[in-house]
């Protein structure tokens, strides 16, 4: 079958196959920073938007897709400029082995487009469906607390 | 004490170099880069936990659309050999081979199936018939040396087995003094024997490989691995082909933690590519990761301890018993570790005994895991410490301080033991223990809360703490090299072997690299673990990296700062052995300056031309330990049993940090992952061998929901021995939480657990068990 779907802002209709995961169909379509960590949704480095709310995109049907809006980490920069969130993972140590790091920073921004004050329990709780074997965590809160921050100020200076 | 120097770029939090690529999502990671061409390999994996195969039929599997090459024991070499990924000639039994007609744990190797695409491949290993004639499974420590057990390898041609009709893969004895004696001279003694558990790395990407022919038709392989250097080596010894013939490329890893340090893969991968032509992908599911990757060994740790009144240590013995699983990968030198990274610690002891054996059983094959032993071995010694201090009423920090080894000393256990052989004779040249111990307890309010048995309904508080080191690489054995190489803008190509699993060595050794050559980071290109391109390194492992390979990056950098200092010697009319280099320039004492572009133009371009470059290589002749002290505070609910790790603090030292937030990183990823390993991880194996939880949903690792409030302090000192002062600090954070824990535990509730991991259940069991009697 055939859907439509919007990827990073851009509108694509591709041919998928029945059962055929959201996560499968990114790979395929080249969004390589989609991740396959588990393929049950338990470790989250497939992370994607999906009209705008983070999802393990191994757990949804490529056809549940269709007509609808999919951003992955490789959609985060804007204007050639990397994400806050991006920026403060590099400042702040959050990452080590990158290969969680897709789906973390997914679920850090999508946490910050609804709540741009996170407590620090608030942000646990948005990256617990994040495993991440490198860290143990620590770095990767202060960063999104950083980037809370630098996007709060963004939007006071802007 | 040698004094720490003030650096321009070494102890700089600098962001890591693969970092930009890594948080916008690049293609670089093993399975983000294969041809349309590729073939998709699935691996058929025994039902049973010992059995032999009396015939498989592939021919249905074989005729099927789509499948390109079926592999079995019929059809591939039989060498024997190693997965681990050592030194040669390495120090674990050649036990394995790509197939066998013997299989030894359930999910061991039967077939591989290569198509088209997935879904065929595993159709087709559905079409695979085998008959097996089940052997008696070897399902624990007590079974394997059970008199008239099963024998696992019962093969003629395995070498480097200690006892193979005994089960026994390694036996390690080495004494100092006379511990019978020492016990007899102390006033206290304490004994106590610990389990660990079957527990897994959990690397987020599991185990991959995708091999391919270039151009030229040689076979390079592109995989998820710590060791490339040894894994081109044993590929090409078990395949039967020139080294020359194999490339190995290590891209980004999706971490390691020793899982990655054994050619799990590569040699099915290889096969594939050599017979058929065509590019092959392997990468295991997660449940065959849980199943047939590699874990922490098992081990069943005795541990007695005597002292005198005034807390000195007389005697300490360590006895461990290690299950290797069905495969000796790593079974000697992790075993050796278990007393070679434990006992010269408590270097006051004048009479030690270690005693241990690995044996073989029908079950997950363990390997490296960080830590590698020392782990296993300081559970028992640090809880047993804390029952002397119990006993002595001395506090378990004092008990320590009394016994631990300081700067200038050494330990007779270095010479005696080493990496499965004897070791290599070593005096501490650089040690922050008591200042570790003193920041720390300050830091976890020792003093204001330990053996208080603070109550909050029915949860009880306790305090507990452990001290222990680890060390620097493999003294004599291990080797790091580097090349560097000038460009004619300033900036400089490294090459190293050194291979970055995500551990930011690539970051850290171009630190290096730049404050020797007085450049910024961002001029220093690296391009590491590529066995065309870069020099050997025998990889990731033994927290061997900073010391070992950042020594020989070390060197590369003053040999190249020498060659440029004499080019600009010749254009400024100084003498070379005035001139240094900063700020991306040669700086004569009176204040002239040639910059770097200059000097690179002048060696390509203009006069006596010379490519301006060097390789230097790196053998260590110690392995300074870093040391660590550990703090928890936990609550115990009496109620249910449940603990929870309330406050967790580390404070370590690893020579200088290089770069802070890194080794930061590495201590917290280590204790998160050590916290795990005490509380919640434990892989459950049925009574027929099978892994019960092979997923992350019934394998619980921490998530950012279950870490404590952890603090990580940097106490730095400066090891004269290492390249900028740095020792190591990737392996000893994730020793601590276990015994800190069970010592927390035993504050707030007075029970000493002592089999891992502590789960509501064991706590209850102790619970009950200590107010019955």
């Amino acid at each position: 079958m055939t859907i439509t779907l919007t990827i990073n802002g851009v509108r694509k209709t591709v041919e998928i196959e029945p059962g055929e995961r959201l996560s499968d169909l990114l790979r395929c379509e080249g969004y390589l920073g989609v991740k396959i960590g588990c393929s049950a949704g338990d470790c989250g480095a497939c992370a994607v938007l999906l009209d705008g709310r983070a999802v393990n995109s191994c757990l949804v049907f490529a056809a549940k897709a269709d007509g609808r809006e999919v951003v992955t980490v490789e959609g985060l920069e804007r204007d050639g400029r990397l994400h806050p969130v991006q920026e403060a993972f590099l400042d702040e140590g959050g990452l080590q082995c990158g290969y969680c790091t897709p789906g973390m920073l997914i679920s850090a921004v999508d946490l910050l487009s609804r709540n741009p004050d996170p407590t620090e329990a608030e942000i646990r709780q948005s990256l617990s469906g994040n495993l991440c074997r490198c860290t143990g965590y620590v770095k990767q809160i202060r960063a999104v607390q950083r980037a809370a921050a630098a996007m709060r100020g963004g939007e006071e200076n802007g | 004490m040698a004094e720490r120097p003030d650096f321009a770029v070494v102890g700089k939090s600098e962001r890591k170099v693969d970092g930009k690529a890594l948080v916008t999502g690049k293609p670089v990671f093993v399975a983000d880069a294969c041809s349309p061409d590729t073939l998709h390999v699935e691996i058929l994996g025994s039902p049973h936990a010992h059995a032999r195969i009396l015939s498989i039929d592939v021919s249905q599997a074989e005729a099927m659309a789509g499948v390109a090459c079926v592999l079995t024991h019929a059809n591939t070499p039989p060498m024997r050999h190693t997965t681990a990924g050592q030194g040669f000639p390495e120090p674990s039994p050649y036990d394995a081979r790509v197939f066998e007609d013997k299989v030894r744990f359930v999910g061991d190797r039967v077939a591989a199936v290569a198509a088209e695409s997935e879904a065929i491949a595993l159709a087709a290993l559905k079409e695979i018939h085998v008959e097996y004639e089940e052997l008696e499974p070897v399902l624990s420590i007590d079974e394997a040396l059970r008199e008239g057990a099963p024998v696992v390898h019962d093969e003629p041609d395995s070498t480097g087995i200690y006892d193979a009709s005994r089960n026994i893969v390694a036996d390690v004895d080495i004494d100092v003094g006379d511990v019978t004696a020492g016990f007899e001279e102390s006033d206290v003694v304490v004994e106590t024997t610990c389990e660990t558990q079957y527990a897994q790395h959990a690397p987020i990407e599991t185990h991959v490989v995708y091999s391919y022919l270039d151009s030229d038709g040689r076979l390079v392989l592109r995989t998820s691995t710590q060791v490339p250097f040894h894994v081109r080596r044993i590929v090409a010894q078990v395949l039967g082909i020139a080294i020359r013939d194999i490339r190995v490329i290590k891209p980004r890893v999706g971490g390691g933690f020793g899982a990655k340090q054994e050619v799990l893969l590569e040699d099915i991968a290889g096969l594939v590519t050599l017979r058929t032509g065509r590019p092959a992908l392997i990468r295991l599911t997660r449940k065959e990761e849980f199943v047939a990757a590699r874990t922490r060994h098992p081990m069943r740790v005795r541990v007695k301890l005597g002292a005198g009144d005034d807390g000195i240590l007389q005697a300490i013995e360590m006895e461990a018993i290690s299950n290797t699983g069905a495969y000796g990968a790593h079974g000697l030198t992790v075993l050796a570790n278990t007393g070679s990274k434990t006992l010269p610690l408590y270097n006051k002891a004048p009479n030690a005994h270690f005693y241990g054996q690995a044996v073989y059983t029908t079950l997950p094959v363990p390997g490296a895991y960080r830590g590698y032993g020392a782990t296993q071995g300081y559970f028992p010694l640090e809880a047993a410490m804390d029952e002397l201090a119990e006993r002595l009423r001395i506090d378990p920090i004092d008990l320590r301080r009394r016994n631990h080894i300081r700067l200038g000393e050494t330990s007779p256990i270095f010479e005696k033991l080493g990496e499965g052989r004897e070791g290599v004779e070593q005096t501490i040249k650089s040690c922050e223990l008591e200042q570790c111990l003193q920041v720390g307890a300050e830091r976890i309010g020792w003093a204001e809360k330990r053996g208080r048995r603070i109550r909050n309904g029915s949860w009880v508080h306790g305090l507990g703490m452990s001290i222990m080191m680890q060390g620097s690489g493999i003294p004599l054995i291990d080797m790091g090299a580097a090349t560097i190489k000038m460009n004619e803008d300033g900036s400089f190509n490294l090459l190293v072997g050194a291979t970055d699993i995500g551990t930011g060595s690539d970051t850290i050794l171009a630190q290096i690299a730049a404050e020797v050559l007085g450049v910024p980071l961002e001029k220093m290109l690296v391009t590491s673990s590529d066995t065309d391109l870069t020099p050997f390194d025998v990889g990731a492992y033994a927290s061997s990296t900073t010391y070992v390979s950042g020594m020989a990056v070390q060197r590369a950098a003053q040999k190249v700062r020498d060659q440029i200092t004499a080019v600009a010697a010749e254009v400024l009319g100084i003498d070379a052995r005035e001139l240094s280099l900063s700020e991306e320039s040669v700086v004569a004492p009176n204040g002239e300056r040639l910059s770097l572009t200059q000097v690179c133009q002048r060696a390509m371009y203009e006069s006596d031309q010379f490519q301006i470059g060097a390789t230097a290589s790196c053998v260590p002749t110690e392995s300074p330990p870093p040391f660590l002290a550990n703090f928890a505070e936990v609550g115990v609910d009496t109620e249910t049993g449940r603990v929870k790790v309330l406050h967790y603090v580390a404070a370590v030292d690893c020579g200088v940090a290089i770069n802070p937030i890194l080794a930061e990183g590495q201590m917290e990823g280590a204790i998160v992952n050590g916290i795990g390993y005490a509380l919640t991880e434990e892989m459950q194996i049925s009574s027929r061998g099978r892994v019960r939880n092979p997923s992350l949903f019934d394998y619980k690792i921490p998530g950012a929901l279950d870490i404590p409030k952890l603090e990580v302090i940097l106490v730095e000192s400066y090891e004269p021995t290492g390249p900028m002062g740095a020792k190591s600090v990737g392996e000893i954070g994730i020793n601590g939480p276990i015994p800190t824990i069970a010592n927390a535990i035993h504050d707030a509730v007075g029970v000493r657990l002592k089999e891992t991991p502590f789960t509501p259940e064991r706590v209850l069991a102790a619970m009950r068990e200590t107010s019955a009697a």
